[in-house]
């Protein structure tokens, strides 16, 4: 257990003095704020569509801090260590995952109130987009662990990623949209903290099954 | 059994003369299957002529998913045993996998639009195999991007296994979200749904279908194995 503490305390520390949700956060602010511009400012239009949108817009902010995740690891020798360690190279993901959680999809989920806000939903429902959205994350990031370690030495992966990725956003984005705009809110929550299990117990286990072939 | 036709010189000498022959086959049948399911087969009551693209749409659809279970096989096997013949037939089933789901897309939405009236619906049957053809996409791509051939193999294996999870939804997706794509009509408990005048056609097709992807699965594999040969004498040509 202590492998997990020090290696997801290291990855906090990497991941704050990189700028930590900084560029994620301005990149997910950047997106809605581009929203009601393409929309028209429209009142009902945008109670519609705006849930949806930011949180396609978190989607792809948690989906563009995604192909540097391993990338360092494997150009500088870290990706060794962690082999070399005797704790088993699942865990040792799991805490990297667990870190980039905590420095980005969690203030991103924190953004997502003052946006879903700006977008005009209505204020009872800004904590279950909050929560959706911190679920979601966790999916996106399980999901994304697997893709970022399949191509994690490959240049300038970043479309490729994309590719790979985002079929299998689906099934959060569908039930995690669908409780952010309110519809059989409990239920999806159900479904979408279904999905953030699964890709958090799975996802690990796929990515280091990669990353050993990495090392190779 | 399996070793035996994992070792890739058997493998060329079988397929020299099976590739062709699972191609003959597969002209022999669209020859039957296509004028049967597009001339001589009966109407649809409710849909008129327009049921005859479910004989080019339901055996795409059934093999895009056919196909990928291969991969997924295939992978398995070169994961596990670390056969070079498996990485080379699960990356030269997917382009054809990928076409298949194409295939599937387009004819449902040619179809569509004059039974629908609606060329594109965000149903779950339509949303999970449009995931299918991304997530072919997507495997080719992972394969195009990395240079060591034994690397790219079990990286687009994982990919692959992953991948697999997106079967079940495709098949069980008319059940869990009942919208506009019909539920399943010929694997039912209470028997098939469809007439047996159109089954014939129907299994015609999906037999050609199945010959074809043999036939193009074998080419593919047997271009990459002599690539690799070719690739592997220039290097000792360049050794010496």
């Amino acid at each position: 257990m202590s492998a997990f503490a020090a290696t997801f305390k290291r990855e906090l520390g990497l991941m704050w003095a990189g700028g930590g949700a900084l560029a994620p956060l301005g990149y997910f602010l950047g997106a809605t704020m581009l929203v009601p511009l393409a929309m028209g400012p429209e009142r009902a239009l945008l109670e519609a569509a705006g849930p949806p949108l930011v949180w396609i817009a978190a989607a792809l902010a948690i989906l563009a801090t995604l192909e540097r995740l391993f990338q360092a690891d494997l150009e500088d020798g870290s990706l060794d260590q962690m082999l070399l360690s005797s704790a088993p190279l699942e865990l040792l993901v799991l805490a990297k995952g667990a870190a980039l959680w905590c420095v980005v999809a969690l203030p991103l989920a924190l953004a997502g109130a003052p946006a879903a806000i700006a977008l005009q939903a209505p204020i009872e429902r800004v904590p279950t987009i909050v929560a959706s959205l911190a679920l979601g994350g966790a999916a996106f990031i399980g999901v994304g662990l697997v893709g970022a370690a399949v191509t994690a030495g490959v240049r300038r992966g970043g479309v490729l990623i994309a590719l790979i990725v985002l079929p299998f956003f689906a099934p959060p984005i569908i039930f995690g949209a669908a409780a952010a705009s309110g519809e059989d809110v409990g239920a999806a929550i159900s479904i979408l903290a279904g999905c953030a299990l699964g890709a958090a117990a799975l996802g690990p286990i796929a990515a280091a099954a990669a990353l050993r072939l990495q090392a190779e | 059994m399996l070793s035996t036709f994992a070792n890739p010189q058997r493998f060329m000498a079988l397929s020299a003369w099976a590739a062709p022959t699972a191609l003959a086959l597969a002209a022999l049948l669209f020859a039957i299957g296509l004028p049967w399911a597009l001339i001589y087969s009966p109407a649809d009551y409710q849909q008129g002529e327009t049921v005859r693209i479910m004989y080019l749409h339901v055996p795409a659809a059934w093999w895009s998913m056919g196909v990928y279970a291969f991969m997924g096989a295939a992978s398995f096997i070169g994961l596990v045993w670390r056969h070079v013949l498996a990485d080379v037939a699960a990356r030269a089933a997917a382009p054809i996998g990928a076409t298949f789901a194409g295939l599937c897309l387009v004819t449902g939405s040619l179809w569509g639009a004059p039974t629908w009236g609606t060329w594109w619906e965000w149903d779950g049957r339509l949303t999970s195999m449009l995931a299918l053809f991304v997530i072919y996409l997507g495997y080719i791509a992972l394969w195009n991007a990395i240079d060591d051939e034994d690397r790219a193999a079990r990286l687009a294996a994982i990919l692959c296994l992953v991948g697999l999870i997106n079967l079940p939804i495709i098949k069980f997706s008319v059940d869990w979200w009942s919208t506009l794509h019909q539920p399943a009509s010929i694997l039912r408990a209470e028997g098939s749904a469809i007439h047996a005048s159109m089954m014939g056609p129907l299994f015609t097709m999906a037999g050609a279908f199945l010959s074809l992807f043999v036939g193009l699965l074998m080419l593919n594999m047997r271009s990459a194995i002599l690539r690799r040969r070719v690739e592997s004498a220039r290097l000792r040509a360049g050794a010496t």
